[in-house]
């Protein structure tokens, strides 16, 4: 259980850190992907991290933003990520508290839940709007995503592992 | 007012709250965006931004394709250049009688005073990348407003129709494919000339021939062009041909399935045709009269 284990005490987040990788996530998605179905959403996942882990520095205003540059980027309807990634970045942030007590695995199954659920919103809205429905693998992007969340842990956690000096003392 | 909670601990509207706030101003754009198409100027300014952006994320895969492209083999490249030339052959002999078959309907078109078809302008672009939109087919290319590309202009390859511009930003202009759903074209049976209109399919791949009797005078493997009746599209470029036929007596119309004859998904180079400005004006939309509405389909005709 949770009392066994260690835990580690991580430092204080950079907000600079948190743009970046933001900004990463956001190039990935811009990718020219040609007709590849599938892909997890880089972006959507950074925002559940940072929710999830930064619940008072990431928020549904932000992510409500990000949306909006993904619209306008994709051609796709104005507000459809927008709508999706702030009900995603609500549902990480209330679910705050209760994610992180979980271990990696646990957590990437709730993660999988909230991703899928942003998906299946935008899903609703452009069907609803006649679009094409884009098939199944579409959403196989989630589980893609949540598969992913052991590494987007691991690799956005790196600077808060990082120790402040090194010493004999302390050599990690 | 003391019983304000300090600062300190103060988080500004509840989250529910919050969330509710951001919720309808999405839904709001959606609406807006959807149904009134009132959002361009926003989405205009909003793609600006992202531009920047897509630029680089495209550098990576830009250069890569290049140094793909520099290694690609000696062998390939000669293979290619003697298919080239072969067909190079075959098709001067065809444009040599296509030149005097040009001339000679140019003088039997100015006998009968017709108007003359003059060629279009036309601009060259390049595909950038497929829309990632995975509710749309979409492309989008490397010329916009600047070099004068309109919405609705016809996009072409160089075997037949691609598709139309629809949006069009100051470097990049959006073309949604004939594939897409519900996208329009009217089109002709080149064999006996029945008129019809052909509609994407939505499966990004095929595209459907609505609305003709179960009993209309089609056969697989006929091949459609534009009818060039709704002024858009130059009469005569192939589009696509038909592969599957389903005529059931439950229906009224048969189910009519054809394949787009250009490659919708493979080229990287297609031209914008200019506008046919030697159109007459649009004729004026009578208003509807008004007439006694009775329930939701006649409204729904008007």
């Amino acid at each position: 259980m949770m009392e066994d284990r260690p835990q580690r005490i991580l430092l204080p987040v950079k907000a600079n850190f948190m743009a970046l990788t933001t900004l990463l996530a956001f190039l990935f998605n811009l990718l020219p992907w040609r007709d590849v179905t599938g892909l997890p959403d880089m972006l959507a996942l950074v925002i559940a991290f940072w929710c999830i882990h930064q619940p008072r520095k990431m928020g549904i205003g932000a992510a409500w933003l990000l949306g909006l540059m993904m619209d306008a980027a994709n051609g796709a309807l104005l507000g459809q990520h927008a709508f999706a990634y702030s009900v995603l970045a609500f549902a990480a942030v209330q679910l705050s508290r209760r994610i992180l007590w979980f271990g990696i695995w646990p957590q990437a199954l709730h993660v999988l839940l909230l991703l899928l659920g942003a998906q299946l919103l935008m899903l609703s809205v452009r069907l609803s709007a006649g679009g094409a429905f884009p098939g199944f693998v579409w959403l196989a992007g989630s589980g893609i995503g949540a598969l992913l969340w052991p590494v987007v842990t691991f690799l956005l956690l790196i600077p808060q592992r990082q120790p402040e000096m090194v010493d004999a003392d302390r050599p990690i | 007012m003391d019983h304000q909670p300090p600062a300190f601990f103060n988080r500004g509207p509840a989250p529910l709250v919050r969330l509710m706030f951001f919720v309808v101003l999405a839904l709001l754009l959606m609406v807006l965006d959807a149904r009134f198409r009132y959002t361009e100027t926003l989405r205009a300014g909003l793609a600006l931004l992202a531009y920047p952006f897509q630029r680089i994320a495209m550098a990576p895969v830009q250069l890569a394709t290049g140094v793909v492209g520099f290694f690609s083999s000696q062998v390939q490249l000669q293979r290619e250049n003697d298919a080239l030339r072969e067909k190079q052959l075959r098709a001067a002999k065809d444009l040599v009688t296509l030149e005097a078959l040009a001339a000679e309907n140019a003088q039997l078109r100015r006998l009968a005073e017709a108007r003359e078809r003059l060629p279009r302008k036309s601009t060259l672009a390049e595909i950038l990348y497929a829309g990632r939109d995975p509710f749309s087919r979409k492309v989008i290319i490397d010329k916009g407003r600047m070099d004068g590309i309109q919405p609705g202009l016809p996009v072409v390859d160089d075997v037949g129709v691609i598709g139309q511009v629809t949006r069009v930003y100051p470097l990049l202009a959006e073309v949604t494919l004939i594939t897409d759903k519900d996208q329009a074209i009217p089109v002709q049976i080149v064999r006996n000339g029945l008129r019809a209109v052909a509609f994407g399919a939505g499966d990004g791949a095929t595209l459907d021939l609505r609305f003709m009797a179960a009993n209309a005078d089609i056969l697989n493997g006929d091949v459609l062009v534009t009818s060039g009746i709704d002024g858009t599209y130059p009469p005569g470029i192939p589009v696509a041909k038909v592969v599957r036929i389903e005529r059931d007596a439950a229906y009224a119309f048969a189910k009519i399935a054809c394949v787009p004859a250009a490659g919708t998904n493979q080229h990287n180079q297609v031209l914008v045709l200019a506008a046919d400005d030697k159109l007459p004006p649009a004729p004026q939309v009578e208003p509807a009269q008004e007439r006694p509405v009775k329930g939701k389909r006649a409204k729904r005709r008007e």
